[in-house]
């Protein structure tokens, strides 16, 4: 059984002791504890089922690359699934529950699924679930919802915070072990901006754990020396907790910092996600230990060797009391050292290589353990956990020699550099044979924005798996990347680490060398995913040549892991069975994250208001308070309609309508873009930036114009006044305001930038107000200041002066078909201006109307719509405005495409007015339909609505649309499609339905 | 005369980091020729102060320039006297190619202060803060999260931003945001 | 994420600050051009493995537009420049010469 040793632990203070909960169960483990280390510490080996077979498993790892060991953490908006219990800090309260099961943990349902293992090889989602077809919505489906999935999806809001922070680096150091310290030691004396980090809370990685000796001091004491002398540089920030999270283009890092996971009740954002530039980065991530391949390696009880000392030398707890160490390498001796010192028993060391290893051998042989060389473990005897271990000779087929009785076996089959933030950007491996690993190959390494190399990589991460050899390469790693980001390196001289002569490790990718098919459908290489030897040699039997498709098929190295600790076996048993150097099979694509970072990490502070800018108008306060309906027009909110109590919101339109057309509606039309184009040649720049010819609109006047892009198609629309000589104010949609600016600013910057030409985007400067309806004069010669009469501004001009006391600009346009002015107001006074209107408007009647209402009325009088009559197909000729294309301009944007033969093909079709004939209001985007069939056998199509609603004015359904030669169908009735497959007859009618003539705009 | 009201209306937020609504503020955007003597005597006339050197901002007692692109700068003087401000720079900049425009409405206009301001603009916006990449007399426009937005320091403790008025609400609540969750301790 | 220094006003902009606007030095048809021209200017871009003129805008920032020469395989950037010029300068093309010996792009090497 694991258990909590008496002594040891150099990271857990015993004076504090923490409770929490697992399962139900209330346990008790220390301050510095890991979740892990303490589920161990009160024996429970049993943590999680496997994806697949929902087999039982333990913990595997001390570290990120924990593989099994996810659990549910938390409750309600603090429950969040899949959390590993190697990198979760414990904390008094922590809650947890384990994952991937039903009923329970210990009794599951599921587990069926293991002994259908024959029945479930490699790729059977692709081969099960193809027929029969009917079976796919009604049994497949379901079936796969049910069991797909690790954890549960959170249903409660995220209670906790998260945000970002940019920050800018010359040297960014990632891992803070005895390689990562040395190397921001060097880059900080260079005077560089520094930033270390450590993904963990404790600095010095595998050294302290490992009792390595540097400059004649214990690893722990040079580390805390190392981090204090970091601490006291100005230039270098230091930090635990934080990860590299992922390599980018251009020096951009992100880095993850967890900052409450291990506080939750203190206030603060849990996670922050830094979002850096650095000019040069240092990967000093160390190495992650390889599970070796034999049957029963996936039985809760056997781990990685590194994982057993680090759990006996970091937290004092022991995972079994007689360990059995499995090895092709003299680092997983350390292990047994460690536990034979701890008081533990350790009844054998089983060496795969023949020769065993070296000065290590002789230490552990003099402790009195049993070290047998040149064998192999046939198979882990257990059920639920480890109870004995079956060995064999490793060059045979399994023959058991001999069994062992052990509750733990620790294995370590060598050591992969954490290449991972290396590959990210582009980094690219060399296979190392004599170590079997694959290490970063410097000359390829990632290049920045100057095509020169941006990432360096130290230490073990760049395959020195020996700390002498780490350090010193560290040293240079560190005084290269200072001199790389421009900082000035002086003379000096590595750390030097004393270890021990190590042989070389011999490349076991399977235990026994010839095991059968039965060990090897019960040797895992995936835990996470249940992928065994013989699903990826099956995968290579199929034709699944590629490393990347024989891991979609057998999901080796997916979902949370990534892989960490199965990949390279996996890559090596495809190498073999495909029969090829594993530098020929290569890698899957190292893809960041590093591991999982959380959601709300992501999203900073980007949630609830701030999820998106909403734009406000000045009086968007008052639309609030009097019952606004918004609805989003880009950023902006505007009121669709205003509802009253008792009302619905069709009834609001209704009224709305009804009352601006009999007595006085008022518009908070803000939103309008309104560009201000200044200079010599504006004229000249405008009559090709619009259609018609705004240079000669005379001042005070008003023109209706239309903006075309180079590919001929209608793009924005609205009225441009002539403010003086050489300034016109150009009015833009409410979407368009900032696209149309930025448009004219590529021409005159791109193309004409001998033009002299100036443009303001003043939008937001003005509040503007359309009053409108046949009392909207009365309310303004109330309200007075100026003279609004028909013979001071006439309708289409404009005039600057004072209303109420306020400072304004006034033009009778309309797109009501009413009497209309539209004025323009200092944004700040916005809202009294709005109040003065409403109290003096009282008598005659006003009421505030919305963008349903606005509708409406421009579609009763016939009037487009950008973004209903267009759609970015649509050029002005299909909606019968040639009267606003001027036919003497030489040139104008969107000139020369419309002369193109698709563009003036008679064919094209054209706008019209359509009436229903019962008056029902036809469905928006409706087709009509033709007889026949198209070239794709689709129905024939003649024509579609572009606009349709209902119109209180004439008390049914209006239409506008687009057909094919509909002017010249006057009359005509054609039959439009529904949903439902019914048609709905309408005719062909005016595309004005209201006051043809004009007669009530201009008064 | 209806009083004018600032985007928001005087609001104020956090304790050790402070946001406020730095109230209403005259700007005035100035396109010309940057060089030319007219616009250099006419700017000083306005403001007080010379035309700054790219991305820098002299302002002091509510009337400042600030450099905002190679033909553009923005004039800070006292809201009231905006208008007269672009009718003086009008006449003196008459016959020469330029455009002088009050946008003092379209703006919203805070401050940021405390020791830990600088903080509050790293977490929301793509720029170096710590104090040897900028400092007071730098202006720099760029984006504070999704929106766009210029910021400058008057002291080490006090940050200045202008945005559009449309986002002066988000503007505010997310300033107040960076702020309230604290300092980054990182310069 | 790219970062490209803005020639304009000497900001180095993060990506989010600014707006890609496609291919530089295209010329423009308009009326009187032939069908071929005007194919050519509307639609006919180049798409190169290697060196590539863009435009970019510094949309957060000053608000101009400027070009930027880099390469589409590498991201590494050999210049930025002003857009008021319908050819890469001298010392943008002997930039990419550097480290492109024998690059060419359109009529341009």
């Amino acid at each position: 059984m694991s258990t909590r040793l008496s002594s040891g632990g150099r990271l857990v203070n015993k004076d504090k002791p923490v409770e929490f909960q697992f399962n139900g169960k209330r346990l008790k483990g220390y301050e510095g504890d890991t979740l892990a280390s303490a589920l161990l510490a009160n024996d429970q080996m049993l943590v999680g089922r496997s994806f697949k077979y929902h087999r039982p498993r333990g913990i595997v790892a001390s570290g990120a690359e924990e593989p099994n060991a996810l659990v549910n953490l938390g409750q309600g908006g603090k429950f969040e699934p899949n959390q590993r219990v190697t990198t979760t800090e414990l904390f008094d309260g922590l809650y947890a529950t384990s994952q991937n099961h039903w009923p329970t943990l210990e009794f599951d349902i599921g587990a069926i699924n293991t002994y259908l293992a024959r029945f479930l090889p490699a790729g059977f989602y692709y081969k099960m679930f193809m027929f029969p077809r009917p079976f796919w919505k009604h049994v497949y489906e379901p079936f796969i919802r049910q069991s797909a999935g690790l954890g549960k999806a959170p249903k409660d809001r995220d209670a906790d915070t998260y945000e970002h922070f940019y920050a800018f680096y010359d040297v960014v150091v990632i891992g803070g072990g005895i390689a990562g310290l040395t190397a921001a030691l060097e880059a900080g004396k260079s005077g560089a901006r520094v930033l270390v980090m450590e993904q963990t809370a404790a600095w010095g990685g595998r050294a302290v754990v490992d009792g390595v000796e540097i400059d004649g001091q214990a690893a722990e004491e040079w580390v805390a020396a190392s981090v204090e002398a970091l601490q006291a540089m100005e230039n270098v920030e230091i930090r635990t907790r934080l990860m590299g999270a992922g390599v980018y283009d251009h020096g951009y890092l992100l880095a993850y910092e967890r900052l409450r996971d291990h506080l939750p009740e203190e206030k603060g954002p849990r996670h922050r996600l830094w979002r850096i530039r650095t000019k040069q980065i240092v990967t000093a991530t160390g190495a992650i230990e390889r599970p070796i391949s034999f049957a029963g390696n996936d039985l809760p009880g056997v781990m990685l060797a590194s994982a057993v000392r680090d759990y006996v030398v970091n937290w004092g707890v022991s995972i079994g009391d007689r360990t059995v160490v499995v090895t092709n390498n003299d680092d997983a001796y350390r292990t047994a050292i460690v536990l034979k010192e701890a008081g533990l028993d350790v009844p054998a060391i089983i060496d795969a290589r023949q020769g065993g290893a070296g000065a290590l051998m002789d230490e552990a042989r003099g402790l009195g353990i049993r070290v047998e060389t040149g064998k192999a473990i046939a198979k882990v005897k257990g059920k639920g956990r480890v109870t004995g271990v079956a060995i064999c000779a490793q060059a045979g087929q399994g023959g058991v020699l001999d069994e062992i009785a052990c509750d733990c076996v620790a294995m370590s089959g060598g050591w992969s550099p954490v290449v991972h933030l290396w590959s990210h950007c582009g980094g690219k491996l060399k296979w190392d044979d004599a170590q079997a690993m694959f290490r970063p190959d410097p000359a390829k390494a990632p290049k920045g924005a100057s095509g020169e190399a941006f990432v360096i990589t130290a230490g073990i991460a760049n395959g020195h798996l020996r700390s002498a050899d780490a350090l010193v390469d560290a040293f240079e790693a560190g005084r290269s990347a200072a001199k790389a980001a421009g900082g000035k390196v002086k003379a000096g001289k590595a750390p030097v680490a004393a270890d021990a002569d190590e042989a070389t490790l011999e490349a076991i990718w399977l235990m026994p060398q010839g095991a059968s098919i039965k060990l090897r459908m019960k040797a895992w290489l995936d835990f996470q995913n249940d992928v065994k030897v013989s699903d990826v040699q099956l995968a290579a039997r199929e034709g699944f040549e590629s490393v990347e498709h024989a891991k979609r098929y057998t999901t080796l190295g997916m979902a949370t892991d990534q892989g960490k600790l199965s990949n390279i076996n996996g890559l090596a048993i495809l190498s073999d069975a495909l029969d090829q150097p594993i530098p020929q099979t290569g890698t899957t694509t190292f893809r960041p994250p590093y591991t999982p970072i959380s959601m709300g990490a992501i999203a900073g502070e980007a949630r609830d208001e701030l999820f998106q800018p909403i734009r406000r108008t000045p009086m968007y306060q008052w639309h609030e308070a009097n019952g606004a309906d918004f609805e989003p027009v880009g950023h902006w909110r505007r009121p669709y309609a205003f509802v009253r109590s008792g009302e619905s919101v069709h009834d609001a339109v209704n009224r709305e309508v009804m009352n601006t057309r009999e007595k006085l509606g008022l518009l908070d039309a803000s939103t309008l873009g309104k560009l201000i184009v200044k200079g010599p040649d504006a004229g000249k720049f405008l009559d090709m930036m619009y259609t018609n010819m705004m240079s000669t609109l005379p001042v005070g006047k008003c023109r209706y114009g239309l903006m075309c892009n180079e590919n001929g198609f209608l793009s924005d629309d609205g009225v441009v006044a002539r403010i003086n000589e050489d300034t016109w104010l150009c009015h833009t949609t409410t979407g368009g305001a900032d696209r149309i600016h930025a448009w004219m600013e590529d021409w005159l910057q791109c193309e004409w930038w001998d033009w002299k030409v100036y443009v303001a985007n003043v939008t937001e400067q003005y509040a503007q107000v359309a009053v409108v309806g046949p009392n909207a004069r009365k309310v303004l010669e109330k309200i007075g200041g100026m003279d609004v009469s028909k013979e001071a501004i006439p309708f289409m001009q404009w005039a600057d002066g004072e209303l109420g006391g306020i400072k304004a600009r006034v033009y009778r346009i309309s797109f009501s078909g009413e009497l209309s002015y539209e004025i323009a107001v200092p944004a700040s006074q916005g809202r009294a201006f709005w109040d003065m209107l409403l109290e003096a408007g009282e008598e005659f009647g006003v009421m505030p109307y919305g963008t349903e209402c606005l509708h409406i009325m421009r579609a009763e009088k016939g009037f487009i719509m950008i973004g209903d009559e267009t759609d970015g197909t649509v050029i002005p000729q299909d909606l019968n405005l040639n009267w606003a294309i001027s036919k003497k301009k030489e040139d104008y944007l969107g000139k020369r495409a419309q002369e193109r033969s698709h563009m003036a093909d008679p064919n094209r079709w054209k706008l019209v007015g359509l009436e229903t004939l019962d008056g029902s209001v036809l469905p928006d985007g409706a087709y009509a339909v033709a007889p026949g069939l198209n070239s794709n056998g689709q129905r024939n199509t003649i024509g579609r609505v572009t606009s349709t609603y209902h119109s209180p004015t004439l008390n049914k359904g209006i239409a506008m649309g687009l057909v094919h030669n509909g002017p010249d169908r006057m009359g005509d009735v054609i039959e439009f499609r529904k949903v439902d497959g019914t048609t709905v007859k309408a005719r062909i009618v005016d595309q004005v339905f209201y006051d043809k003539d004009g007669e009530k705009q201009n008064v | 005369m209806s009083e004018a009201v600032s985007v928001m209306n005087g609001a104020e937020r956090g304790t050790s980091i402070r946001v406020r609504d730095a109230g209403l503020q005259g700007m005035i955007t100035l396109r010309g020729d940057l060089s030319a003597a007219k616009l250099k005597s006419a700017v000083k006339a306005a403001t007080g102060h010379a035309v700054p050197k790219a991305r820098e901002i002299a302002f002091a007692d509510g009337k400042g320039v600030a450099w905002m692109s190679p033909d553009e700068l923005l004039l800070l003087v006292p809201y009231g006297e905006a208008d007269a401000a672009v009718a003086s720079l009008e006449a003196a900049l008459a016959g020469t190619h330029s455009l002088a425009v009050n946008v003092s409405d379209a703006r919203a206009f805070f401050a940021v202060e405390g020791a830990s301001a600088r903080d509050v603009i790293a977490k929301i916006a793509p720029v170096d803060m710590h104090p040897d990449s900028f400092g007071p007399g730098e202006l720099r426009r760029t984006r504070m999260a999704q929106a766009a937005a210029a910021f400058w320091m008057s002291d080490a403790e006090t940050i200045h931003v202008i945005c559009f008025r449309s986002v002066g609400q988000y503007m505010f609540d997310l300033l107040a945001t960076s702020a309230e969750t604290g300092a980054v301790e990182a310069f | 994420m790219l970062t490209l220094k803005c020639p304009y006003c000497g900001v180095h902009a993060d990506e989010t600050e600014l707006h890609p606007g496609s291919e530089a030095h295209l010329k423009r048809y308009g009326p009187g051009s032939s069908d071929d021209e005007f194919e050519g200017y509307l639609f006919m871009r180049e798409n190169p493995k290697g060196v590539h003129f863009e435009r970019w805008r510094h949309v957060y920032g000053c608000g101009k537009w400027f070009l930027a020469a880099r390469d589409t395989n590498t991201l590494e950037v050999f210049g930025t420049y002003s857009a008021q010029t319908t050819e890469p300068p001298q010392e943008i093309k002997e930039a990419i010469t550097a480290k492109r010996p024998g690059w060419s792009w359109r009529e341009f090497q």
